[in-house]
């Protein structure tokens, strides 16, 4: 025989597209062509093919090996097509039999290693679906392909190994000794579910408010904007959030462990991840950084693996205002689209906002704000920054103070995160009843339509958000915002429906935002009030 | 003379052996010209065939067809329009065979002949 066909997946993003190889011994001078639109990693896999089949034992060919990827349009990069073009050729050459539909998914070391790649999922998934359920990867990778149901995953350690299972010659085989490298991941339980979190509510004194904010976020999956002073705790109670969430169900975890199969730095998942993952990139990162970028197809960035998780801007004005803007897009469709010369790639980003801001440059104007050295005017330039649309989408905007001597000294009775979380965890219960019906699954996601309409609490619940909208300091926008936190609060009570209490506590974060809107609007911070008060 | 060259002429004598074997009638060896040289000249039915010939005496330093570059090649296309021009006798094509000799001097040479390589 002298074409031998094997089964590679190509991926674009996420979307991953079969890729047949076939190779071909032509009766003429040694040679090795790599054709159908190959990338730099991909045609240097000429030279790693030859040296590791020769150091398998089954040195390739000494004619002209030509190997064909199809379908060429589609761009096909990376080494993760070593070991489908090395079968290829062997099955050309009659050294090992055809292997029918089965798809080949590693990179080939030059001793005739199998070495992990990246995007396993995502390549096994597309494989799966196709009809090409028969997989074989490197044994590193066999844990995360075997996570896809439906897959037959064999996984080898090297290029002999997979050469003996398709039956060559064993005498001619020679196997790379095993190198031990399974020393612990500590990060291997990270992702797993019911592990308790690192950072725990426990740790944070006072801020009673605060803390119940963050709450009511987690429960109603609720974009936060916290504003206060420098060492109020802003960080803390951010980094606690995703501590407070649920453990992700089935098909969002594979999203999740998709996304971080292709991002991975050098380990494969073993198992999916099922705590919400946690991303805070630094203010200076660049769009490519947070929204996806670089070279070729566009690689996914900080928004997309906080999918399902929390997408923490610290000094959130800081951040340059086009990568913050570009955040808009996901907000609204939950999926980032990036389009580029090579292809276009569409990575998932429904991520769970968190913004945190000084309330201006110095940092001290909150409270009376007598130590604050802005002008007016830097106090304004600060937060506007932030712009209206894209604080029009965060439901929950609070005030934090930095905490009294009273209150860090005398309370250590504060709630650990398990507690709070076992609440959340029931208010997304109810939530989850209650919305499916209109296909939501958080009260964050509810729109106006519906809050005003089927879910429309009692009057005598609304009497005070009515009369604010009745004075005109609360615009349509807002009476919903307040709605969807309202209901939050009531979900985290076990109330059955909002009640006056629970639109007040909403309609409190509601007035301490409209003081960062003065703010910004250049007044000085007035001095603050018991809330709420309405 | 020196190691290489008692080597290359015993490729050259086995590959000449080989090629009569199989049917080639040899008509002229080491022709040269200022561009460089033919190995073999030889007929196939009417066909005029140039023959490189590349000796080793092991594969350590690779087989000796992969030396064949193409470059080589596009030179031996050159000398076989030169050495046709040389002759002043008509063939009705041609076309240029490579062969490979492994000679580790313990017997048994493995001859490998590749017809009309092209570049």
């Amino acid at each position: 025989m002298t074409l031998g066909r094997t089964y590679g997946v190509g991926l674009v993003g996420l979307d991953g597209r079969m890729v047949e190889i076939e190779a071909d011994i032509g009766q003429t001078l040694p040679a090795f062509v790599l054709l159908g639109l190959p990338d730099a990693s991909l045609n240097e896999a000429r030279d790693r093919v030859r040296s590791a089949a020769r150091n398998a034992g089954l040195p390739l060919s000494r004619r002209k090996i030509t190997v064909n990827l199809m379908p060429a349009d589609v761009p096909k990069r990376g080494s993760g097509f070593d070991l489908a073009i090395v079968t290829a050729a062997l099955a050309a050459s009659g050294d090992v039999r055809g292997s029918g539909r089965r798809v080949f998914i590693a990179e080939l070391a030059l001793d005739g290693r199998l070495r992990p790649v990246r995007g396993i999922l995502p390549a096994v998934m597309a494989a799966v679906q196709a009809g090409y359920p028969e997989i074989t990867v490197a044994a590193a990778n066999t844990a995360e392909a075997s996570l896809v149901s439906g897959a037959e995953v064999t996984g080898f350690e090297s290029l002999a190994e997979v050469a003996a299972f398709l039956g060559a010659d064993p005498g001619r085989l020679s196997f790379p000794p095993r190198v031990s490298e399974d020393t612990p991941n500590p990060d291997d339980d990270a992702g797993a579910a019911g592990v308790p979190p690192l950072r725990d509510m426990a740790d944070i004194a006072g801020q009673t408010e605060a803390r119940f904010a963050v709450e009511v976020a987690a429960a109603g999956a609720h974009h936060l904007l916290m504003t206060g002073p420098p060492g109020a705790g802003k960080t803390m109670l951010a980094e606690r959030l995703p501590g407070l969430l649920p453990d992700l169900p089935d098909s969002h975890a594979m999203e999740v462990t998709a996304i971080h199969s292709l991002v991975w730095g050098g380990r494969p998942c073993s198992q999916l991840l099922r705590r919400p993952p946690f991303e805070s990139p630094h203010h200076t990162a660049s769009s490519a950084a947070v929204i996806g970028g670089g070279a070729g197809i566009a690689r996914p960035g900080a928004a997309s693996r906080a999918h399902r998780g929390v997408l923490f801007l610290d000094e959130a004005p800081e951040y340059d205002r086009r990568v913050l803007d570009a955040l808009r897009q996901p907000l609204e469709s939950g999926k980032l689209e990036l389009h580029r010369a090579a292809g276009t790639a569409s990575y998932p980003a429904r991520f769970q906002l968190v913004l945190a801001a000084n309330p201006c440059p110095c940092g001290l104007a909150s409270g009376k704000g007598i130590d604050c050295t802005c002008t007016p005017q830097q106090r304004r330039r600060y937060f506007s920054r932030l712009s209206g649309p894209l604080l029009d989408r965060v439901d929950l905007q609070l005030t934090v103070q930095r905490v009294s001597l009273r209150e860090l000294a005398g309370d250590d009775s504060a709630e650990g995160s398990a507690v709070v979380a076992a609440r959340v965890a029931a208010a997304r219960d109810v939530q989850h009843d209650r919305l499916k019906g209109w296909g939501y699954e958080t009260n964050a996601e509810v729109s106006g339509n519906v809050l005003r309409g089927a879910l429309r609490p009692a009057p005598q619940a609304t009497a005070a958000l009515d009369r604010a909208m009745d004075r005109q300091t609360l615009t349509a926008r807002g009476y919903d915002r307040v709605l969807r936190v309202a209901w939050s609060v009531a979900d985290l009570a076990g109330h059955s429906s909002p009640d006056a209490d629970d639109v007040g506590q909403a309609l409190g974060f509601r007035q301490q935002e409209q003081r960062h809107e003065r703010a910004a609007a250049g007044a000085a911070p007035e001095p603050r009030r018991a809330v709420p008060v309405v | 003379m020196r190691a290489k060259d008692t080597l290359g002429q015993r490729g050259e004598e086995l590959a000449a052996t080989y090629l009569a074997a199989a049917g080639i009638e040899v008509i002229d060896r080491n022709w040269r010209c200022p561009d460089g040289e033919i190995d073999l000249v030889g007929i196939d039915n009417g066909t005029l065939v140039i023959v490189e010939v590349k000796t080793r005496s092991s594969l350590d330093y690779g087989h000796p067809l992969e030396a064949i570059t193409p470059a080589k090649l596009a030179r031996l296309y050159l000398l076989a329009s030169r050495w046709k021009k040389a002759q002043d006798r008509r063939f009705t094509a041609f076309r240029v065979d490579a062969v490979s000799v492994v000679d580790d001097g313990g017997g048994a040479p493995v001859i490998e002949h590749l017809r009309e390589v092209a570049p």
